[in-house]
């Protein structure tokens, strides 16, 4: 055998558990802070799940419409949110957004250009001007590789100045974390392993930064990669943070429902904002009949003038394919329930009408090429097959907005789409890379402070000894049941319980039906060794993607209104009672356990940016005649 | 509408290995990472297989199929013929970890020895403006998911382990042309060092790079002869050399 099983320490100020964008960027901020960082990748290095966004990054640059500021885009982000973000995340995102991007230019991004030469910004879901930067659709690879390039960079200087690439900056991968450390109520490290070997590994670290994405593999149809198992939600919970909000997902409405294997890969919301249409069986562009009132001053109630807006955008109203992603993932579902689905279960959407082959292929490549390659259809000739897809976790660990802390965890942070607050009950297209960059960035400065003030705590053995002895488990056990069974099981029950539509019935059986799981998960045994063992491995996000799931289930089931990515059969409306509310998960070492926290008021200043008009649409009575703090 | 099919799978790690044939079944529309994700759900729990995105953007699943560099993600079933057997082994350019799984390290190694980019140092945010036109020759560059398969597929490396030291490969090639042509670079003689250091004279222009990129990056006539002929070039005439620079040096407000 060539298995080991020894262990290696590790020394860092701050250790980075997660390598996509908001990963990258606090690294490269925790460096600059003159610190000794550990980024630690699920998969290799630029593998990440970043890579897969597509449209664009959201910040009010201005540079295709003047008019945009960050007040716009705040609105925007609080009015997608369905006004449950927390105010002062959107407000640093709207901010800050547009210098995260320049920056990149000057890490070498090369963004596509307007006429005048500045950084183009295109249209999306939500955003009342073009607003988001893009290279095509494949932006997200241009984030990740800029800044996996950033951090080589700084590697480059610091081998000349110390001799030693990896001297201040280390990038570990293909390594499972398993657990966060404590000593004395502190975070004092991480443990796990690495993958090529089996090698268990210790980081003693005064910070760690979780920025391990999201939770879309607790799901069947999904656009995630396997990395998308919620390790950071479960991390935080077990380290005794709280999730907020974990009932909202995102299904994603376009994603591919044909062939089967592909179903779930996502379909860039561009292709909307490029001026694809959505169509059902009887050929009806049927999002006309789904604006909500809320939004019906912003979207046109005809054909006619959601055409003409593609020209003109300051005399016409938006068309409403580019309402929020909440509004169209209801839309077509309801399409389909009523037998107006296309043949294998989705709507089609074509932009082949408006658009010349030439410039799909321009502006819409790796949609071309994977309809192409994938599913044998020509976009631009054809429509496609597209159905809801489980995309994003709103919810995710409670922060303080500014430092990116987790609550309730000293020493632990978290950045991108783990953390929660942000997006409130729905985020916009595009809002995802920007706030990566925008929190990712301040995680790094919050944990580079936390480092400079607080000493660093020693990792007692008997607290390593749980931690090794937790990842031999799974090799202890024999006869047991097979880690990727319960994975399916588990991801037919959120699929068919906790999904789009959801009912107190169905929500309480899911609740039952994961506790049973959670009690197999136990008896769970793995085939091989420890080298690169995909089973061994599938056993631990297993057990992540159980505590996401009872965190998800549980919050859906007390939220007894629909907003945003929670939709309720049995409470289809919004309710201004549940508005002032988060949901508010922790972990009691057995179960978790859901409460409600009052959701943060927004001072005036801000309250004043809304029209009365629109706020009457969210706000109870007493909070409009408060008028903010 | 599925069938049975003939898979053989590279077993092994870096001691030993031999080819397992398994009979699996395979659906309508799907790919090569479908079944071997399926025969590691109920065959061979722990077969490594490297995957994320599934959908040909993150170049994570490359291996060699019937002994094409390929992603197995974006290798259709059906492109084979009824009854063909199919089979799978590790990239054949990196040393095995386990499986289909090869230590890639050497291209980050390489990634390291490549000058980084280099902007004017007084160059603030938000100020540089750059025509379409201009970032489209080094975007193309940049579309590269680094699956390595050209690394893998180039006859420099593949058949010679000894020349991994003195020769970065087409990837990195074509990193060092993208930077080369970013309007926004400074750096000077980033050709002459493609050659002097980074192994581009070894290179003998067989496109086999080219075949292989799942991204269509025209590796070969768009990065790696562009920059031979002007390392030529340059030899004999320095007065176009800096032409260019100060050329690019206008991009910039």
């Amino acid at each position: 055998m060539r298995e080991k099983v020894a262990m290696a320490r590790h020394n860092y100020d701050v250790v980075v558990i997660g390598a996509g964008g908001a990963g990258l960027r606090a690294a490269v901020e925790a460096r600059s802070a003159g610190l000794r960082v550990a980024i630690i990748c699920k998969s290799l290095f630029g593998k990440a799940h970043t890579v897969m966004a597509e449209g664009g990054v959201a910040a009010s640059m201005g540079n295709v419409n003047e008019n945009d500021g960050w007040k716009v885009h705040f609105r925007d982000t609080m009015r997608g949110g369905k006004f449950l973000n927390h105010y002062r995340m959107a407000e640093l995102h709207a901010k800050e957004s547009p210098d995260r991007v320049w920056e990149l230019e000057l890490w070498g991004a090369l963004f596509d250009r307007t006429k005048e030469g500045k950084i183009s910004q295109r249209n999306f879901g939500g955003h009342e001007y073009p607003r988001l930067a893009h290279v095509g659709d494949r932006t997200g690879l241009e984030l990740i590789r800029t800044m996996q390039q950033k951090i080589v960079a700084m590697q480059q200087a610091d081998k000349k100045e110390f001799g030693d690439a990896e001297s201040y900056l280390k990038v570990f991968a293909e390594v499972t974390i398993t657990d966060v450390l404590k000593e004395n109520g502190k975070v004092a490290g991480v443990y796990g392993y690495r993958r090529e070997d089996g090698v268990e590994l210790l980081f003693e670290a005064g910070a760690v930064i979780l920025a391990t994405g999201g939770v879309g593999k607790t799901f069947k149809i999904t656009s995630n990669s396997w990395e998308g198992t919620g390790d950071g939600h479960a991390l935080a919970l077990k380290a005794g943070g709280n999730l907020v909000d974990m009932e909202f997902l995102q299904f994603h409405p376009t994603g591919m429902v044909w062939p089967p294997s592909v179903r779930g890969i996502l379909v860039t919301e561009s292709v909307r904002g490029e001026g694809g249409v959505l169509t059902n069986n009887l050929g009806e562009r049927f999002m006309f009949k789904y604006i909500p009132d809320v939004f019906k001053d912003k979207y046109a109630d005809n054909e006619a003038e959601a055409d003409r807006w593609y020209i003109d955008q300051d005399n016409n109203r938006r068309p409403p394919e580019l309402l929020p992603r909440d509004e169209v993932a209801r839309a077509i579902n309801s399409e389909v329930k009523a037998g107006r689905g296309s043949p294998h279960g989705g709507v089609y959407l074509d932009v082949s009408k408006r658009l010349s082959a030439e410039v799909i292929k321009k502006r819409l490549p790796s949609m071309w090429h994977q309809f192409y390659e994938l599913a044998g259809v020509d976009i631009t000739k054809e429509a496609m097959e597209v159905g809801p897809t489980c995309h994003y976790v709103m919810g995710g660990v409670e922060v303080d907005p500014d430092t990116a802390a987790a609550v309730g965890v000293p020493g632990l942070f978290a950045a991108g789409e783990v953390a929660g607050g942000m997006h409130g009950s729905n985020r916009l297209g595009g809002n995802s890379l920007s706030d990566l960059l925008v929190f990712g960035r301040r995680a790094g400065v919050g944990a580079s402070e936390y480092v400079k003030h607080n000493q660093p705590v020693k990792v007692s053995e008997s607290t390593i000894k749980l931690a090794s002895e937790k990842i031999a488990a799974p090799f202890k056990r024999t006869g047991g049941e097979n880690p990727y069974t319960l994975h399916q099981e588990l991801q037919e029950i959120t699929h068919n319980l906790v999904g789009i539509i959801r009912t107190k019935s169905e929500l309480a059986d899911a609740i039952s039906k994961i506790g049973d799981i959670r009690k197999r998960i136990e008896n769970v045994s793995v085939a091989g060794d420890r080298l690169f063992n995909p089973g061994f491995h599938l056993s631990f996000d297993l057990d992540n993607m159980l505590l996401v799931a009872e965190s998800t289930a549980k919050s859906a089931i007390v939220r007894e209104e629909s907003r945003g990515g929670h939709t309720r059969d049995d409470f289809p409306k919004m309710d201004p009672k549940w508005r002032t509310r988060n949901n508010i998960a922790s972990f009691d070492g057995k179960e978790v356990v859901v409460k409600q926290q009052p959701l943060p008021v927004m001072p005036k200043g801000l309250f004043e940016l809304f029209d009365a008009s629109e706020l009457e649409k969210y706000l109870s009575r007493d909070e409009l005649a408060k008028g903010g703090r | 509408m599925s069938k049975k099919l003939k898979l053989k799978i590279w077993r092994g790690n870096v001691d030993s290995g031999a080819l397992q044939e398994v009979e699996v079944e395979a659906n309508e529309g799907e790919v090569v990472l479908d079944v071997i994700h399926r025969v590691q759900a109920t065959q061979m729990g722990d077969l490594a297989v490297r995957w994320n995105c599934k959908a040909g953007k993150c170049g994570s699943c490359s291996m060699e199929i019937n002994g094409k560099p390929r992603l197995a993600c974006m290798t259709q079933i059906a492109s084979f013929a009824d009854g063909e057997a199919i089979t799978v082994t590790p990239l054949r350019a990196f040393p095995v970890i386990k499986d289909l799984v090869t230590d890639v390290s050497f291209n980050y190694k390489k990634a390291m020895e490549v000058e980084s980019f280099t902007p004017p140092a007084d160059l603030k945010p938000g100020v540089a403006r750059m025509d379409q036109v201009d970032v489209e020759r080094s975007q193309e560059f940049r579309k590269c998911i680094e699956c390595f398969l050209c690394q893998d597929t180039c006859h420099v490396i593949r058949d010679h382990e000894e020349n991994k030291k003195s020769f970065a490969g087409p990837r990195f090639f074509i990193r060092i042309a993208e930077l080369d042509m970013h309007p926004l670079d400074i750096l000077k003689n980033r050709k002459k060092k493609a050659q002097a250091e980074h192994g581009l004279g070894m290179c003998n222009i067989t496109k086999c790079c080219t075949e292989v990129c799942p991204e269509h990056i025209r590796i070969t006539d768009n990065a790696i002869i562009p920059m031979k002929e002007r390392v030529v070039d340059e030899k004999y005439d320095p007065v176009r050399w800096l032409g260019s620079k100060i050329r690019k040096r206008e991009g910039i407000v």
